[in-house]
């Protein structure tokens, strides 16, 4: 697909001050419902993280985070259920082997490892997940604007190239 | 009636794939049987003018190598595009970025200080390019350099990929026969936008290694070690991309004993390369400790660049943060 103006990120219809984009993936059964929990008891937490809710940690395609990242996301939040508790067995400790790859793959790309963060919650855990939460954003507004920019070259193309022609 | 017409150019790319297609052997005879070759630098000559003064639509059929690294091969896509038919991107520096996109990992001082300035450049005083320049004869110009390099498909319409780095010489032959024969009534091209002279599957799918159980306590090197001649790479820990890479070269270098670095791209279906190989090496890492994961991945040096060596310009995040602070200084 060829570039086009809609794809710029999302940071340059930002207003100042700078207020984190984050995305946030939740299993089904711990994170979500914790998060849901939180919403349910009105307990305050930073409104920053967009939350997409999949089956199950195991289910996060690094795809997502990488997506995420290059359409303008500040940071992104992995979470699921603790260590044992996974729904489907031992899908978590895969997210967190994924989890640490990427950390690796990101910080050589120039995005600092702090971006991402791995959290473990269960569905009684509203308030930790609120706190956690919350405290993310302002290490993220601590960091300040990712600015994903990946095509600031935009090129004047000339016409023509001035090109002499040399006879042989 | 004249014959169709032939193009091919390249951009920023080493050359590797022109030679792919002479080295297709007497089945150059039938290109030139035909086609009519209009424009082909490395084998004819010819000025960007006469291209410029051919009527759009002319050329039946491009084949464009490289990556966009400049505003001359930028200016070169955009005057192609218009002037064939059939614009394919051929090979990897032309469809992902190759190893000309990694530069997308450094900022564009680096590259050029690379370029100019280290041990092996004798260049006393630091003389770096400039983009014109004052000659008593008149101005020259040089063409200026982008910061980030981008895939043909970032610049123009593409109508098919052809993956490789190079493509197969089969391969190439075998498209070569496709395109002839549909320009003869006798075959249907495959529709806009397909990669063409390559599988629809992996390189582990064409791949001769037994596979057992892959649950892996450490990486290791393959020049470190003696590998086991029949079994899977990746059991060995030996970070192999087949699992990620689109097969077409018939699994050629776990065949002959090497890893697949990756040549062929993304395999069918794969929307970031790197993101996939990440999902496969973390499932083949056989711990549930943070510590030990940390651990087993000190084993693999340079992740990012095993991940991308082809493919970082045509991956989602497509360059470094170093890479999108255009400054040269
Ligand atoms: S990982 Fe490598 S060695 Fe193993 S099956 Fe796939 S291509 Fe073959
Ligand atoms: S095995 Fe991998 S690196 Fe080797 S030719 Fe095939 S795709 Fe390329
Ligand atoms: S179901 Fe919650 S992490 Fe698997």
């Amino acid at each position: 697909m060829t570039d086009t103006p809609e794809t710029k990120p999302l940071d340059s219809t930002r207003d100042k001050p700078f207020e984190p984009v984050m995305i946030g993936f939740t299993c089904n059964w711990c994170s979500y419902r914790a998060a849901d929990m939180a919403g349910i008891s009105r307990m305050k937490y930073a409104p920053n993280v967009r939350l997409i809710r999949l089956m199950c940690s195991g289910r996060l395609d690094p795809t997502f985070v990488f997506k995420a990242f290059a359409g303008g996301a500040d940071a992104v939040l992995v979470s699921g259920c603790h260590p044992g508790d996974c729904h489907y067995a031992t899908q978590n400790y895969k997210a967190m082997r994924r989890f640490h790859l990427m950390q690796r793959v990101l910080a050589q790309m120039g995005i600092e490892p702090a971006r991402l963060k791995l959290l473990w919650a269960s569905a009684a855990e509203g308030q930790i997940f609120a706190n956690e939460i919350t405290k993310f954003v302002e290490e993220v507004r601590a960091l300040g604007p990712l600015n994903w920019n990946t095509k600031p070259n935009a090129v004047e193309v000339p016409a023509e190239i001035p090109v002499e022609e040399v006879q042989a | 009636m004249s014959k169709p017409k032939f193009a091919m150019y390249w951009a920023a790319s080493c050359g590797g794939c022109e030679i792919a297609v002479l080295n297709i052997h007497e089945k150059i005879l039938d290109v030139d049987a035909a086609f009519d070759v209009v424009f082909w630098p490395v084998a004819m000559d010819a000025k960007y003018k006469d291209v410029e003064a051919m009527p759009d639509d002319s050329i039946t059929l491009c084949l464009w190598n490289g990556g966009i690294r400049n505003d001359e091969n930028e200016h070169m896509a955009h005057l192609l595009r218009k002037k064939a038919q059939i614009l394919v991107a051929f090979g990897s520096c032309a469809c992902e970025g190759c190893i000309p996109g990694l530069a997308n990992f450094s900022s564009t001082q680096d590259m050029i200080d690379t370029a100019f300035s280290t041990i092996t450049t004798d260049n006393p005083d630091n003389i770096r390019p400039q983009a014109s320049y004052a000659m008593p004869e008149g101005i020259i110009t040089i063409p200026t350099i982008n910061p980030i390099l981008k895939t043909l498909d970032q610049v123009v319409d593409v109508d098919y990929y052809m993956p490789g780095c190079p493509p197969e010489s089969h391969q190439i032959a075998a498209v070569i026969d496709l395109v002839i024969a549909a320009l003869n009534g006798k075959a249907q091209l495959p529709p806009k936008g397909a990669t063409i002279g390559a599988g629809n599957s992996t390189v582990c799918d064409e791949c001769p290694r037994k596979r057992n159980v892959k649950a892996i306590k450490e990486f290791n090197r393959i020049q470190l070690m003696a590998a086991d001649p029949e079994l899977c790479l990746l059991e060995q820990g030996i970070p192999c991309n087949g699992p990620a890479t689109r097969s077409g070269c018939n699994a050629r270098c776990p065949s002959a004993g090497a890893q697949c670095i990756g040549c062929y791209g993304p395999a069918e279906g794969v929307v970031d390369y790197g993101a996939r190989l990440i999902a496969a090496f973390a499932s083949v890492i056989d711990s549930d400790k943070p510590d030990e994961i940390d651990k087993i991945l000190d084993g693999l040096v340079d992740p990012a660049g095993q991940f991308y060596r082809f493919n970082l310009a045509g991956s989602l995040l497509r360059a470094s943060k170093a890479a999108q602070t255009p400054k040269i200084g």
